[in-house]
């Protein structure tokens, strides 16, 4: 267990330490020691201002892909996941057989036909070619189904019918509150997808100024060592600590919530 | 997902079965119309592409029928990225599935000190996006300012090379191990926090201890979440892109345009404008890996069940 924790953390180790050093101490001295000038803050005020301050905008386009891409595909798998748990109409079987075969289906392989088919809708390089494939996830309406089957009871629905409400009231003023923790896990975890999303992207947007930091990094990175390099390491590397570093962030501090959604909604028979 | 049930399983009352409730679909369209326009239409669009090829001298594109697919199961470079991706499954995933499932049974036997921090520590490599977690193993594989590289100095000469074609393929294994473990390792302990107490406590008075109890309560109950895990291990496999593409532009000797599937379909499309075959080889290797998750399915939930 101990050797594992080590396994875990000292790649990121390294990259927090690396991210102090100067582009000079990242070459010079040992992987895992400190610098002799701690230049955290000088690093993080390149990599803001470096290319015309790019990375600021690629930190915003990813925000964007993260609030509409992932708050949309929350707010479609838990209104679907709520259909198909508590309704029973014709139907739902097909349903559930075409997710399945969706999810057994390899996403990315798709990705390239996506592609064509946007780029004959002219959606490629604008912002929607990145969005509205992620307001798609499968695993996030499972989930939801499975929680609301046990969350939502049927007796408290037909109990707000009688009293007249009609059913998108009910869902919104009964069943979202009963959800609360399925929906953050499907959102953190949808989070976390936008946010590492790269095959998309690379494949959608020619424009840098609609990449997202995954997308940008790398291309930083890649003129690092390409030919007449631009050896950028340490913004390479501040940046990805940048990166990260909101996502882990979010996942402490919501651990609470998901650990709960996933034990409750998941894998359970 | 794909092994469990649909969840049906809650018992109707008699009186409202078989009433169909068609307001149903007002919550489940929204989801179903964007689902079409980027699942179900890209399928449909590749299948009708591949069934074309460009013309070469006379521009525009010809319907070639099967053709693609005659020349995808010929194609020697496809083939050569399918097994590549095979060996690296077949060596990978079990040894990642293997370390989650050591660390959840570690983590759920409360013997364990403070295992909500190793939950979460073993976890966090999942909360870095795959990019940066390919960029990162790079640098530290790489001889200018690596571990890799330290170590060799620390051993006095040339012990590790990562970035070497025998190595190279590992490497990434390495990565994609790292990155992973955590997220499976919480399926399979959130399915391991679901089995009742009763269970345990049965094990118990039937004298079994800590071994016994993992092999007669806890793997039984994690057979689900393992099957799960698995599929989910197969399909990422077959689909892998984001590591070797990065790790490329370090290895471009070891790494080639087509080492694996999807690399290779990438490139097809955006490095050769062949369009037609690449979708072709995205539907096969789609229908391929369906299968093997079907297979994989089948089998897991049948064994002992």
């Amino acid at each position: 267990m101990a050797v594992y924790l080590v396994y875990a953390l000292v790649p990121l180790a390294w990259l927090l330490i690396s991210a102090t050093k100067t582009q000079r101490a990242l070459l010079g001295t040992p992987g895992l020691a400190f610098g002799d000038t701690f230049a955290l803050f000088d690093n993080i005020a390149a990599t803001f201002t470096h290319d015309g301050g790019i990375f600021l905008r690629w930190l915003g386009n990813t925000l964007l892909y993260v609030v509409v891409g992932a708050g949309g595909a929350t707010a479609l798998a838990t209104a679907a996941g709520y259909g198909l748990a508590k309704y029973r109409f014709r139907g739902r079987r097909a349903v559930f057989a075409v997710l399945l075969g969706a999810v057994a289906v390899p996403g990315t392989a798709l990705a390239v036909p996506t592609f064509l088919l946007f780029s004959e809708l002219e959606l490629t390089n604008t912002p929607w070619a990145v969005i509205i494939p992620s307001l798609v996830s499968p695993f996030g309406l499972y989930l939801i189904w499975t929680y609301a089957a046990e969350a939502v009871p049927d007796e408290l629905v037909e109990a707000a019918r009688i009293d007249g409400a009609g059913e998108v009231r009910i869902f919104f003023t009964v069943t979202l509150r009963l959800l609360v923790p399925g929906i953050v896990t499907v959102a953190l975890f949808a989070v976390v997808s936008t946010w590492n999303n790269y095959f998309l992207p690379l494949i959608m947007l020619s424009e840098p100024d609609w990449y997202p930091l995954t997308v940008g990094l790398n291309q930083w990175s890649a003129r690092a060592f390409g030919v007449g390099a631009q050896p950028i390491y340490h913004l390479v590397i501040t940046g990805s600590v940048l990166t990260v570093v909101p996502l882990v962030a979010a996942f402490l501090l919501l651990q609470r919530f998901w650990q709960s959604g996933l034990a409750a909604g998941s894998v359970k028979r | 997902m794909t092994s469990v049930s649909a969840p049906t399983r809650a018992p109707r009352p008699a009186a409202r079965r078989g009433r169909v409730d068609r307001r149903g679909w007002l919550f489940v369209a929204p989801f179903l119309v964007v689902f079409a326009l980027v699942f179900l239409a890209p399928v449909a669009y590749a299948v009708w592409l591949s069934l074309f090829r460009e013309q070469v001298f006379f521009g525009g594109t010809a319907f070639v029928g099967p053709a693609n697919y005659v020349a995808v199961l010929r194609d020697a470079k496809f083939w050569e990225s399918f097994l590549r991706m095979s060996l690296f499954l077949v060596v990978q995933v079990p040894v990642m599935l293997a370390l989650a499932l050591a660390a959840a049974l570690a983590i759920d036997s409360a013997r364990l000190h403070a295992a909500g921090f190793f939950r979460i520590v073993i976890f966090l490599p999942y909360a870095v996006p795959g990019v940066v977690a390919a960029l990162m193993w790079g640098f530290l594989y790489g001889d200018d300012f690596g571990l890799a590289a330290d170590l060799n100095g620390l051993l006095g000469r040339e012990v590790v090379r990562p970035l070497s074609g025998d190595w190279v393929l590992a490497s990434i294994g390495n990565v994609v191990t790292w990155e992973f473990v955590g997220y499976n390792m919480l399926i399979l302990y959130s399915a391991l926090k679901v089995v009742p107490a009763d269970l345990y406590e049965a094990a118990a008075i039937d004298g079994a201890g800590a071994w016994r109890t993992i092999r007669s309560v806890k793997l039984p109950a994690l057979r689900g979440a393992l099957v799960v895990a698995t599929i989910f291990s197969i399909i990422g496999s077959f689909q892998l892109f984001n590591e070797p593409n990065i790790l490329r532009s370090l290895a471009p000797n070891a790494i080639s345009t087509s080492y694996t599937p999807n690399m290779y379909a990438y490139n097809l499309s955006f490095g050769g404008q062949q369009y037609n075959y690449s979708a072709t080889v995205a539907i096969v290797m789609g229908v391929i890996t369906a299968v093997i998750a079907y297979v994989v399915q089948l089998r897991g939930t049948r064994k002992g069940a």
